[in-house]
């Protein structure tokens, strides 16, 4: 097995553990810290498929920025210990053994896709790299619009939040 | 050099020619927040009036979309005679949404700028699902609209049932969104591609190739179903709507229940109809199924409401179960149907609204529908506006409401397959269950006596303004329907199926 071989499967599974601490932590800021376990881990995934600009901007976004809001919240809020209420009836019979199903349905159909032979042979997506120069290309000309559109999304969100939060006068 | 320069400019200049509207509603939506501090609380009302100059400009742009069909932004947007349709429909239902809203805000005591803005700025990203033509630019604009409306249904702060439904419809909006989000990247997987036209193409080769749609396509089908039946409110998505729509300032409702409606349904025709026209015959049941669904739980549901904003809730839920009909029929004339009743269906539903809107008083706390009665006598022309609306609702002939179902039905009898004309006699034992709950309130206005210890405020200008053009909006469609099917035709012809 070579490096990458090996490095993927570490980094994998260190991200489906890291998924699952994250759900069964009982502490928020234990949640948070799993969290950033999962983030740094596709890092190395994207690293290792050629997209070295999406492996830095999920370190410096994710893990980074959007980690330290989270954990802000946890702390300002004092988010205790969560309480557990048992699983409805329902959740449990159906809800999990259906959760899984889908979880192998979607495994299946994407290992039999043809991107996920192409990926398994070497011949696909991934040897295309996606290097920065190609997606600012892509960014700034191809999709301009839905980029400048962003801002005004965002321009919404930021208006919602100050309605949503200001005092009453 | 300078030649290039000038062919650059040019271009730019015609992609914002070709968002004009677009462009007309965010730009007044930043007047608006820019102006906004510097207004005084007694002033804000003129705020309101500058966003409805906004929307009616945006309405009067819509002729460069006329003018200037064709694509923009490397074929991100499509102009074409079907996205100017969806247009003119969201800009009516914002313009009235916005008459109504003036005097409820004065009464409700949150006359604010923000308001506007974010009226303005979903109705810019209803604008952009109306022309979109990839699936990434559909998203902003879905989430446009979406985002704004969140904070809009929460706009009553001190009102528990306005934040409860704020929060409701955050929550599962927010996880409808991600559904789509994930079709997206599924059929992105399968056809490396994001542009309709493109994912239509690749899917044509893939069907040619290997004789069936990949499970992946299929599975990415399914998502943006999920994803996008939650927005127009079809079954088995609908759970929300009632308490989303009850709790909601009234106008917001009005405005919730119709625009995001018609420029949600655009798109699907687009993704089901074009990009996935080959998959025709298999997303076909998914559309008959929740068609059956949709138009039972709608009907059985607004029968036993006693609050009338619920049961307009479920009654626009049965609406959209009559739409899908029309969709089922995978054909121009089903395309055609479905933009008439959603031209008929706005009309009606923010017209019924907005009467809900004046009659509910302070603290909206007049919305049973016990507390209609009496209303035939007290204001005789505001009670005959709002049984016309149900009247339509119900599909009374020469109302807008009974042409959009004709179509609808005719549309699906055309195409004489069994399974349609199933449908459409499940959509008829529909409608005449239908019947019961609407007439029971006109019943309620006419035949019953009122209560002693109220006096009704009259209705304000704005309003009535609002009330009047969707009145004879209704009628007109309902009597002169030639030139808007015709346009409807040209519209759904333009989407160019195969």
């Amino acid at each position: 097995m070579s490096v990458p071989i090996i490095l993927f499967f570490v980094c994998a599974l260190l991200a489906v553990v890291g998924a699952v601490l994250l759900i069964l932590a009982r502490e928020p800021i234990h949640s948070a810290l799993a969290l950033v376990l999962v983030m740094m881990s596709l890092a190395v995934l994207y690293l290792l498929l050629g997209a070295p600009f999406v492996a830095a901007v999920q370190i410096i976004v994710y893990a980074g920025a959007i980690m330290v809001l989270f954990v802000f919240v946890i702390m300002l809020l004092n988010a205790g210990v969560e309480e557990r209420t048992d699983f409805s009836k329902i959740a449990k019979w159906a809800g999990v053994p259906l959760g899984f199903f889908l979880l192998l349905l979607i495994a299946h159909f994407l290992a039999h896709s043809s991107i996920g032979t192409a990926i398994a042979t070497g011949t696909g997506a991934a040897t295309q790299a996606a290097d920065t120069r190609e997606l600012s290309t892509q960014l700034f000309r191809q999709y301009l619009f839905p980029f400048e559109a962003t801002s005004i999304l965002i321009l919404i969100a930021i208006l919602g939040a100050l309605v949503l939060a200001r005092k009453d006068e | 050099m300078m030649g290039a320069l000038i062919a650059l400019h040019s271009e730019q200049l015609m992609n914002l020619h070709r968002l004009a509207p677009e462009v007309v509603l965010c730009l007044f939506g930043i007047i608006i927040m820019a102006v906004d501090p510097f207004v005084r609380a007694s002033g804000k009302r003129a705020l309101g009036w500058v966003a409805l100059v906004g929307a009616l400009l945006a309405l009067a742009s819509v002729h460069f979309l006329v003018y200037f069909p064709g694509t923009a932004y490397s074929n991100l947007i499509r102009v074409d005679s079907f996205s100017v349709f969806v247009h003119v429909i969201v800009l009516v239902a914002a313009t009235l949404a916005i008459l109504g809203s003036l005097d409820y805000l004065d009464r409700e005591g949150i006359q604010r700028g923000e308001y506007y803005a974010l009226v303005l700025f979903a109705a810019a990203g209803m604008g952009i699902l109306a022309g979109a033509n990839e699936l990434v630019t559909a998203f902003i604009g879905l989430e446009m609209s979406s985002i704004s409306s969140y904070v809009l249904v929460g706009f009553r702060r001190r009102a528990l049932v306005s934040n409860e439904a704020s929060m409701k419809y955050f929550l599962l909006g927010s996880f409808a969104t991600a559904f789509f989000l994930y079709g997206i990247a599924m059929v992105y997987g399968v056809t490396g591609k994001t542009r309709i036209d493109a994912v239509q193409s690749a899917l044509e080769q893939i069907v040619a190739g290997q004789g069936h749609l990949p499970a992946l396509a299929i599975l990415g089908l399914g998502l943006i179903f999920v994803g996008l039946g939650f927005k127009v409110v079809v079954a088995p998505f609908q759970v929300y709507a009632p308490d989303v729509y009850e709790g909601a300032p009234t106008p917001v409702t009005a405005l919730l229940a119709s625009a995001p409606k018609a420029a949600t349904f655009a798109l699907m025709l687009r993704i089901f109809y074009i990009a996935f026209g080959s998959a025709g015959d298999l997303w076909f049941w998914v559309i008959w199924v929740s068609a059956v669904l949709t138009m039972f739980i709608g009907n059985l549901a607004a029968l036993v409401q006693t609050n009338v904003k619920r049961m307009l809730a479920y009654s626009s839920i049965a609406h959209a179960g009559y739409i899908l009909v029309a969709f089922a029929a995978f054909s121009e004339a089903g395309a055609a149907a479905v933009l008439f009743y959603l031209a008929a269906y706005v009309l009606m539903k923010v017209g019924a609204f907005l009467v809900v809107t004046h009659a509910g008083q302070q603290d909206e706390k007049r919305l049973a529908i016990q507390d209609y009665a009496g209303l035939g006598s007290k204001q005789p022309v505001l009670a005959a506006c709002f049984s016309l609306f149900l009247l339509s609702l119900l599909g009374l002939p020469a109302t807008g409401g009974f042409l959009g179902k004709f179509f609808a039905f005719q549309s699906a009898l055309q195409v004489r397959e069994r399974w349609l004309v199933a449908l459409v006699i499940i959509a008829a034992i529909n409608s005449v269950i239908g019947a019961y709950y609407y007439l029971r309130v006109i019943v309620v206005m006419y035949f019953q006596a009122p209560s002693k210890d109220y006096t009704p405020s009259p209705v304000a200008p704005a309003v009535a303004v609002a009330l009047f053009i969707a009145a004879a909006g209704t009628l007109y469609l309902g009597l002169l329907p030639g030139r808007v099917i015709d346009i409807a035709r040209a519209a759904a012809q333009s989407l160019s199926l195969h």
